[in-house]
């Protein structure tokens, strides 16, 4: 009953918000959904139920590995809208708060999808969620970036359709009853027609990849992270996009009892390189500081379809990335967001010097920066750690080189990039712009926070977490 | 009905190379809807003893993609005040000479995928792929939102024939979802077409370059 809460109780606060009248007070919505999502979502964490709530929708051991994570992401970042929205108190808030909570409700619902056809209800619907929350600027800038992500997102979503008719067809082809559960798919293993499943496998991995933002389906995420204010970057980064690795982790088990695992994790593990090694060239000439996130955002995507595509140690250091990266990836994006707001520009070309300006948020993004390019002690590193040990054990040594030539690759960039803006002498232009931006606490700490958190995953992983994902891996590969 | 069903596919495939080769965005917008309506009616030819929930998908697909679909669609292309599609991407002869190969490319692949007895000898996925690839062509081919949308819609159009194969075995509420979220998806662009219209006075998606590295 508590998963469907989960999903009930951010749509019911999105409805409420929706016709809140007052736009001061509307904001505090957020936290408050937001901490009661999270303290539900951490005690199912700690109780799991013992059975999923249905054969469709429930709190299974893969949505336990990964939802509190977006949970707490959606916490920090909640807790740091608050402040932002009195910031941009010349837009009015109605959409953009009720939209974050529907979001909050979509993937909860993504999340714990235990059904082909739900989970695509679902992700098909987060993708158009974000629609409103991308655009919140107004500028012509954010149009284009909005076009470009529904024109993108529209066909990679259609594909994911059509994959899993595909991968309903191969059940019905093998004398199934047309049971579109995972569940069902899985117990049917090896009678799933073979052509029919290494179709819907590159459909299906294709238009969730898209959303992940896998290279080559990557192109929307520059245009949409670099315009949309860091909030909406963070939730983007830290949440829609786990839904996609999600989605791909349970359809790879379907593949795996079909028999056709060794295919499946060959694609993934080539997908996952060309993806580090596209982000990692961009990175390299990049000028903006918000499309580098992206960039870097793809990077660790690619880094999660590699660790999946090594096995169970593989995937088991794969969920501890999307922890790790989505909690750093989170205060990197709004402390990213400080940084923009204070200059008026996101180029490196106009900015710089910001440690003058905001010395904190600064002093955040470098840090940030170090920890999203798995220095030790931070989180990704750590669990990157864990990847590139399974690649070695697997006997995936040159990809593991591959791996770590791209992660040298990024760090350059994006160091050069981070301290660009960060050193040196302030712009004439920006000091002109006038006041100084105040760097209160509600802007501050979230980022701070998931900072302290990432150092605390990295240092001390809770048995609990560890226990999750070990938990989700055997249901990703179940014993034979 | 097999000759019946074969027939509305073929009508399909027909209006795919119409929409592949004209340059009138009214007549694309028309061409995308019928095929909508056309593809809408198949549930109850497929099934022989038609029962009220195929019956309530079919009704509510030839509505929304019939009816509501062009409807928004037509809306946006007054507002911006365009009737005809200049200097495509892709030529509209181009075009049709892809949309044609793309065709006969999928008759051949529908014959390597194994189907089972009541499916084989339809054309569902021909013209499915047909469709596919006319949708994908006028996607990238085509310089104006609105086109786009109508290829994306057309790409839409392919695969919801071949959601047909399954039309026994997916329940009612995900072929409602399936369908609400496209609606859904169509007036969110409406939106977005609107506000482009506004913000660079044109639907021309060329000038949209600001972002790129």
């Amino acid at each position: 009953m508590n998963e469907v809460l989960l999903i009930a109780i951010p749509a019911a606060g999105a409805a409420l918000a929706a016709v809140w009248p007052n736009d001061r007070t509307r904001p505090w919505f957020l936290p408050g959904i937001g901490l009661t999502h999270a303290v539900i979502c951490f005690w199912l964490l700690a109780h799991p139920p013992p059975v999923p709530f249905s054969e469709w929708l429930g709190f299974d051991p893969l949505a336990r590995a990964v939802l509190p994570s977006v949970s707490l992401l959606f916490l920090a970042c909640a807790a740091y809208a608050v402040r932002y929205l009195e910031i941009r108190k010349e837009r009015s808030n109605r959409v953009f708060v009720a939209t974050l909570l529907g979001i909050l409700a979509l993937l909860s619902l993504g999340q714990q999808a235990r059904h082909l056809g739900l989970l695509w209800i679902a992700t098909e619907a987060v993708t158009l969620a974000a629609v409103p929350l991308l655009h919140f600027n107004g500028t012509p800038r954010a149009f284009e970036a909005t076009w470009k992500y529904l024109i993108v997102g529209g066909t990679g979503i259609a594909l994911s359709l059509l994959g899993s008719f595909c991968l309903g067809y191969a059940s019905i082809y093998g004398g199934g009853g047309g049971d579109l559960t995972f569940t069902a798919l899985t117990a049917q293993g090896a009678s799933l027609s073979r052509p029919w499943v290494l179709t819907a496998w590159v459909l299906l991995l294709v238009g969730y990849g898209t959303k992940m933002g896998l290279a080559p389906m990557h192109t929307w995420k520059p245009d949409a992270y670099g315009e949309a204010p860091g909030i909406v970057g963070a939730i983007l980064a830290g949440g829609v996009t786990t839904v996609g690795f999600t989605a791909i982790l349970r359809v790879r088990a379907v593949i795996g009892a079909a028999g056709q695992g060794a295919i499946a994790d060959r694609t993934l593990l080539a997908i996952g390189l060309f993806s580090m090694l596209v982000a990692a060239l961009f990175l390299l000439g990049a000028r903006n500081f918000k499309r580098m996130l992206a960039y870097s955002s793809i990077e660790h995507m690619g880094i999660l379809a590699f660790g999946a595509s090594l096995g169970r140690a593989g995937a088991w250091g794969a969920l501890f990335h999307v922890w790790t990266n989505s909690i750093t990836k989170g205060s990197l994006f709004l402390s990213a967001g400080n940084i923009r707001r204070a200059a008026g520009s996101a180029s490196a070309d106009e900015v710089r010097g910001m440690s003058a300006l905001t010395p904190r948020s600064a002093a955040l993004f470098v840090t940030g920066m170090f920890a999203v390019t798995a220095c030790p002690p931070f989180g990704p590193f750590f669990s990157e750690l864990k990847i590139v040990r399974a690649s070695f054990e697997s006997g995936h040594v040159r990809s593991a080189g591959l791996l770590l030539g791209c992660l040298l690759l990024a760090f350059l960039g994006l160091s050069r990039l981070v301290f660009a803006i960060v050193d040196g002498r302030p712009r004439t232009v920006s000091k002109a712009s006038g006041k100084t931006f105040p760097e209160t606490a509600g802007i501050i700490l979230p980022p701070l926070i998931l900072l302290g958190l990432s150092i605390w995953l990295g240092l001390f992983t809770p048995a609990v977490l560890r226990d999750a994902w070990t938990d989700a891996v055997a249901q990703i590969y179940p014993a034979p | 009905m097999r000759e019946t069903l074969n027939l509305l596919i073929g009508l399909a495939m027909g209006l795919n190379l119409f929409a592949l080769g004209t340059n009138r965005l009214p007549a694309l917008i028309r061409a995308m809807s019928l095929q909508g309506a056309a593809l809408g009616v198949m549930p109850v030819l497929l099934e022989l003893h038609p029962e009220w929930r195929v019956a309530l998908v079919a009704l509510s697909t030839v509505v929304v993609k019939g009816f509501v679909m062009p409807r928004l669609l037509r809306r946006a292309m007054r507002a911006a005040k365009i009737e005809h599609e200049i200097e495509p991407f892709i030529g509209f002869v181009s075009s049709l000479l892809l949309g044609a190969g793309g065709t006969i490319a999928a008759l051949v692949l529908a014959r390597g995928l194994p189907l089972l007895p009541e499916h084989s000898g339809s054309l569902l996925i021909p013209g499915a792929l047909a469709s596919i690839i006319t949708g994908f062509i006028l996607l990238i081919g085509r310089a104006k939102a609105i086109s786009q949308v109508c290829g994306y819609l057309i790409l839409e159009n392919g695969i919801f024939l071949f959601g047909m194969l399954l039309v026994r075995a997916t329940p009612l509420l995900v072929e409602a979802g399936i369908l609400l979220d496209i609606t859904v998806g169509v007036f969110v662009s409406g939106i977005i077409v609107d506000r482009i219209q506004r913000a660079f006075d044109s639907l021309d998606t060329r000038k949209l370059t600001a972002l790129k590295e």
